[in-house]
């Protein structure tokens, strides 16, 4: 066999060789092909064993031929592989095409009930301008409801109050205001606290109900001013409502401030030009405060010549309404799901 | 309190738009709460007089009148009214106006006779001037201008103010406290009525007693004779008092209210001739009675203050007056009331009769302690012009420590700039505290002020203090900017809020609901039959009558309500306080509870729909507490619950306490709310589960655990907890968990037998566990559940 003859006859092999592996289509016969072919006992690994027996002068040449056919039979075995491969990968992943539209097997939630996700939101602004948060009793005895706050048994504001009584003496609170009380009575000065809670009223139409919420604040310390008390509940109106809302102090009276205020601020409904809500104001009555009155620090024994306070209260009930413009009170306490739900 | 502006007008020039006197009054605190217009007439009504009347023929009960409507006009009209006279000044509706109440006024025809007009009722005209508008058409004043509008006669151009007073602001219950106020604020000078004095024309005086000095310190009478009580109120003051809500009676206590609205003191008449001898002002007495005049039959308690003759009660003190003296068509000499009554005392009565006049209302809020003479005499002053009678002396009592004018306080102007943050310029200072009548001496540190006698909620420096920043202005004080300061009370990690515990149960999709604190005592006796709730005295309706002992019956009627309306799965909870009177110091109980009906998941496109059951709710509670301390043991004993199904019902114990239950609703209480579908509730102590332990670190585990599993048999009734107490037990200390994964009951193994399954991951804690360490303890731990619970090694 001459050098020339076996050359032709292994290119005429490869040829042959790479035209079967291009045209399988199972990794099984491409891996039947390679044993044949590079197995260890191979047609090309047999023939490169055998390369001894070749004259000498052949040997090279024929060698290196042997060797380039390898490399291109492995070559075109590796492509076919990874093309047969891919091809595999591919169908598998049609197969495995889902509809990305049903919708997941997340665990559904509930929602907060309206009136503690604004406790909840009160709490964090008042908490990030260091107040303190504290709660109190709602059985509550005739001098912390009433005697503390300057309220004796025959005042007129006590009429105001329609309270429950469960026996002579002791009240379901009228307001948060006792929290301020227990605490002056409690704690350290100064004093930065709200007191968000239940508070109860011997009335039950459609804007009362017999139960509902209040907030309480109060703040003591040697140079707490109107003014504070001002840009406190400016502030608090402001974010809480996300809106660069007018605000309004107006005079008026409880027995346990003064000065008393009343807070207004501009209706959120028709932007203060005036609406049904607002009863053609343009305003909304929103909480009462005022400057501790100096019979409360009397009654609780706070020094009123070092010491200023201001205190205010908020009905939950009515920001809530506001805020998400509920209009009709009962509503938070007829606990019906399609109202409760809206609140996610 | 009512106001009419025109009689406003006629205290002080008001000529501000309507928007800014209401901004005016409602910025200095007395909170305009509405103004109204004063509804108008058609201007073809008129006033007219009536000059003769004749029987229409053939018709007993309709009169022809012949009526001047002015401007030489006289019509006849058919009237069928019985009072209609001639000479009677009247309104007549002409024909083409039409009447308040729509009805148009057209000429009729009564049998020939042409009736061109109506003679109006006070009805007609929707003025509902007394309770009894039926008694025929409206008589005028004689001097009633015929032809007149009844527009411009009755000066319907005017505007009702509504001001929502504050308790403390006694002095501006009266147009003259308002024409102060406003004076006070603008400047506008006063004007009003000359408040002469009226001399008297006899000496008749009636003998007069205080025997209650401390509630009635101060009273002042005067009698008039010649009364003709028959007289008629003058239209201008009838439409007055009907503006500001107060229907005329007869012409002396109409006057007496006409005073009280315009100064603001009470005033009472009396019969003289139902006063035996003299008037006593005392307590009333056992067993004593009296009629009011509101018709009103009361049985006195002993200490009420009464105005009393020489035998018996006649009038209950700054209340309301007696029937028995009260002024009537016979009544022909009065004594008049001005008195200052305690206001303590009469708000205490007030309320314990449920009784509120216009008079108690004042004395309530205090009266200007100084005014009593000068509301007699402007009382005796009208009654003398449209009643007649000749006035005697007034005669007065005042207790000795009875004070007319308040005591000087001293303003510091350094007080002041404490208090609001802000300096208001001196002089400005002392002309705001001149304007609401005080006399002001400069004092080098700040003011000496003397407030006036109507103002006597004026007592000490604060008072003054917010007095000047209210006529200031609460606008002008400047808003100063929330300073950040640090908060004092530290947060504790350990804390668990129950805001934390809230958002658990929201995640795993529950609802919360609020309900009220008191409830339906029969509903609660169902659930709780056990505690004694807290019992209203005065509760709003029966079924909400009682504290609430447990959060169920509010959550239960929550439940019950959506299940009314079709919701089937419905998941609730709610935090509040339970009231169970005093115990342990605390009377009141923070607890969370849920209930929860229907489908375990929502029902979804892949999802096996189950009912719920109790496990589903324990794993809600366990998660509860997981989120708490866990080295505080846990445990859910089977017990009985009145209101839980005896068989799915379990108290829960942490640590020592019980702190809870869990369990199915008993069918008695499910029937009771018509619930059809079973219903699982639990309710928790909050306080147990407020305390979280803090993450402890233990160094990473050197050596390698092993897995093992262990199945195992025993009886149906053996708690699976004990199982699980006793591997652990036996597993000792290379027993670092286990896990139950299944639970079987059924053919494959024993009758009344359960298999068991749990999962033991084993870990060594100083070495590598060997395959005999591990055969050692699993052999251990299988004797242990042999010997202690009779377990067998299930099918191996």
């Amino acid at each position: 066999m001459s050098q020339q003859s076996a050359g032709d006859e292994l290119s005429a092999k490869i040829t042959e060789l790479i035209e079967a592996v291009s045209g399988t289509t199972t990794l099984s016969a491409l891996e039947t092909i390679r044993i044949a072919q590079l197995g260890r006992k191979g047609y090309l690994t047999l023939q490169l064993k055998q390369i001894g027996t070749l004259p000498v002068e052949e040997r090279k040449a024929y060698g290196q031929a042997l060797n380039i056919a390898k490399q291109k039979l492995a070559a075109a075995i590796d492509s076919k592989v990874e093309f047969l491969e891919q091809q595999a990968q591919s169908s598998a992943l049609d197969r495995d095409i889902i509809d990305v539209s049903l919708p997941g097997r997340a665990i559904k939630h509930g929602t907060l009930h309206p009136i503690s996700r604004s406790v909840r939101r009160i709490t964090t602004i008042f908490r990030r301008l260091g107040f303190d948060v504290a709660d109190g009793p709602e059985i509550e005895d005739d001098f912390h409801n009433f005697g503390a706050l300057n309220i004796p048994e025959d005042h007129p504001a006590r009429a105001m109050h329609d309270t429950f009584y469960l026996s002579p003496g002791v009240v379901l609170r009228t307001h948060t205001s006792p929290v301020q009380v227990r605490y002056m009575e409690n704690q350290e000065l100064p004093i930065r606290v709200i007191a968000p809670g239940k508070v109860y009223r011997c009335d039950s139409d459609v804007t009362h109900t017999p139960m509902f919420n209040q907030v309480e604040g109060l703040a003591v310390d040697v140079d707490i001013t109107f003014s504070d008390l001002k840009g406190i509940l400016v502030h608090f109106v402001r974010e809480f409502f996300e809106q660069d809302l007018p605000v309004r102090f107006r005079p008026s009276y409880f027995p346990f401030t003064e000065p008393s205020a009343e807070v207004d601020m501009g209706c959120v409904f028709c932007a203060s030009t005036g609406c049904r809500v607002c009863q053609h104001t343009g305003w909304l009555e929103i909480l009462g405060c005022g400057m501790v009155h100096p019979e409360v620090f009397r009654q609780v024994g706070i020094d009123n010549e070092k010491y200023t306070g201001y205190a205010f209260g908020m009905g939950i009930e009515r920001v809530t309404m506001l805020r998400y413009g509920v209009d009709d009170l009962r509503l938070f306490f007829d606990n019906e799901l399609s109202f409760l739900n809206q609140f996610s | 309190m009512i106001i009419s502006l025109n009689w406003l007008r006629e205290w002080i020039k008001v000529d501000w738009d309507l928007l800014h006197l209401s901004d005016l009054l409602t910025t200095a605190g007395l909170e305009v709460s509405s103004i109204s217009e004063v509804p108008g007439f058609s201007n073809k009504i008129l006033v007219a007089e009536i000059m003769s009347t004749n029987h229409l023929p053939g018709n007993n009960n309709l009169k022809i009148c012949q009526v001047d409507v002015g401007q030489c006009r006289n019509v006849d009209i058919v009237c069928g009214a019985s009072n209609v006279e001639a000479g009677c000044r009247v309104v007549v509706a002409m024909p083409g106006s039409s009447l308040p109440g729509g009805e148009s006024i057209r000429v009729a025809d009564f049998n020939g006779q042409k009736s061109r007009g109506m003679l109006c009722s006070a009805d007609d005209l929707n003025l509902d001037y007394s309770a009894d508008n039926s008694a025929g058409v409206l008589v005028l004043d004689s001097t009633a201008p015929t032809g007149n509008t009844l527009n411009d006669y009755l000066q319907v151009d005017d505007h009702i103010i509504d001001i929502d007073l504050t308790p403390n602001r006694g002095d501006c219950l009266s147009v003259q406290g308002i024409a102060r106020e406003l004076h006070a604020l603008t400047g506008e000078k006063l004007i009003g009525p000359a408040l002469k004095t009226v001399k008297a024309t006899s000496k008749h005086i009636i003998p007069l007693e205080i025997q209650a000095p401390n509630d009635a310190p101060r009273y002042v009478g005067r009698v008039m004779d010649g009364i003709v009580s028959q007289s008629k109120t003058p239209d201008w003051m009838r439409e007055r008092l009907r503006r500001c809500g107060i229907r005329s009676i007869g012409a002396i206590v109409d006057i007496t209210n006409y005073v009280m609205l315009e100064l603001g003191q009470p005033l009472h008449a009396f019969d003289l001739k139902e006063i035996n001898e003299k008037i006593v002002v005392r307590h009333s007495r056992k067993g004593e009675k009296l009629d009011l005049l509101d018709g009103k039959s009361l049985r006195l308690t002993p200490g009420t203050l009464m105005i009393a003759d020489a035998d018996k009660c006649i009038g209950m003190a700054g209340i309301m007056g007696g029937m028995s003296s009260g002024i009537d068509g016979q009544t022909t000499s009065i004594m008049l009331e001005a008195a200052y009554f305690c206001p303590g005392t009469i708000a205490r009565k007030a309320r314990e009769y449920g009784i509120q006049s216009e008079a108690s209302y004042r004395f309530e809020r205090k009266i200007d302690p100084a005014h009593q003479r000068t509301a007699i005499e402007r009382a005796t002053q009208l009654i003398r012009a449209y009643v007649g009678g000749n006035p005697g002396p007034v005669f007065q009592e005042t207790s000795e420590s009875y004070r007319t004018t308040p005591i000087p306080i001293t303003l510091r102007r350094s007080r002041l700039e404490k208090v609001l943050g802000h300096t208001i310029p001196d002089k400005r200072v002392k002309h705001i505290l001149e304007s609401l009548g005080m006399r002001v001496r400069i004092l080098k540190s700040g003011w000496k002020a003397r407030p006036p006698s109507w103002r006597t909620d004026i007592e000490e420096e604060h008072d003054l203090v917010e007095e000047v920043v209210r006529v200031y202005g609460y606008d002008n004080v400047p808003t100063r900017a929330p300073k950040s300061v640090v908060a004092y009370t530290p947060e504790r990690e350990s804390n668990l809020t129950t805001d934390r515990l809230a958002d658990f149960l929201i995640d795993n999709d529950y609802q919360e609901v609020m309900t009220y604190s008191f409830v339906d005592p029969l509903v609660q006796k169902l659930i709780d039959p056990d505690s004694q709730g807290i019992t209203l005295e005065n509760p709003i309706a029966s079924n909400m009558s009682v504290m609430r002992t447990s959060l169920w019956t509010g959550l239960l009627q929550a439940l019950a309500v959506n299940y009314r309306r079709q919701w089937r799965r419905i998941r609730l909870f709610e935090t509040g306080n339970v009231f169970h009177g005093i115990i342990n110091n605390r009377s009141e109980i923070k607890r969370i509870a849920g209930a929860v009906t229907g489908n375990a998941s929502r029902r979804g496109w892949d999802s096996h729909v189950r009912a719920i059951d109790f496990y589903d709710v324990k794993g809600d509670v366990e998660g509860l507490f997981r989120l708490a301390a866990k080295t505080v043991k846990t445990e859910f004993k089977p017990a009985l619950h009145p209101a839980l199904h005896p068989g799915q019902s379990a108290r829960i114990t942490h640590g020592s306490q019980v702190v809870g239950w869990l369990g199915q609703l008993h069918p008695k209480v499910m029937k009771a709310f018509d619930l059809e579908q079973a219903v699982y509730i639990f309710e928790l102590d909050a306080e147990c589960i407020a305390v979280r332990d803090l993450p402890a670190y233990s160094p990473m585990p050197k050596f390698p655990s092993v897995k093992r599993d262990l199945s195992i048999t025993v009886d149906i009734a053996t708690p699976a907890d004990e199982v699980r107490e006793v591997i652990l037990e036996s597993g000792g200390s290379i027993l670092n968990s286990i896990e139950l994964f299944d639970v079987y009951q059924g053919a494959e193994i024993e009758k009344d037998k359960k298999s068991l399954s749990y999962g033991l991951t084993l870990k060594g804690t100083s070495r590598n566990l060997t395959e005999q360490d591990i055969e050692k303890v699993m052999e251990e731990i299988l004797d242990s559940l042999k010997k202690k619970l009779g377990s067998k090694l299930r099918n191996k």
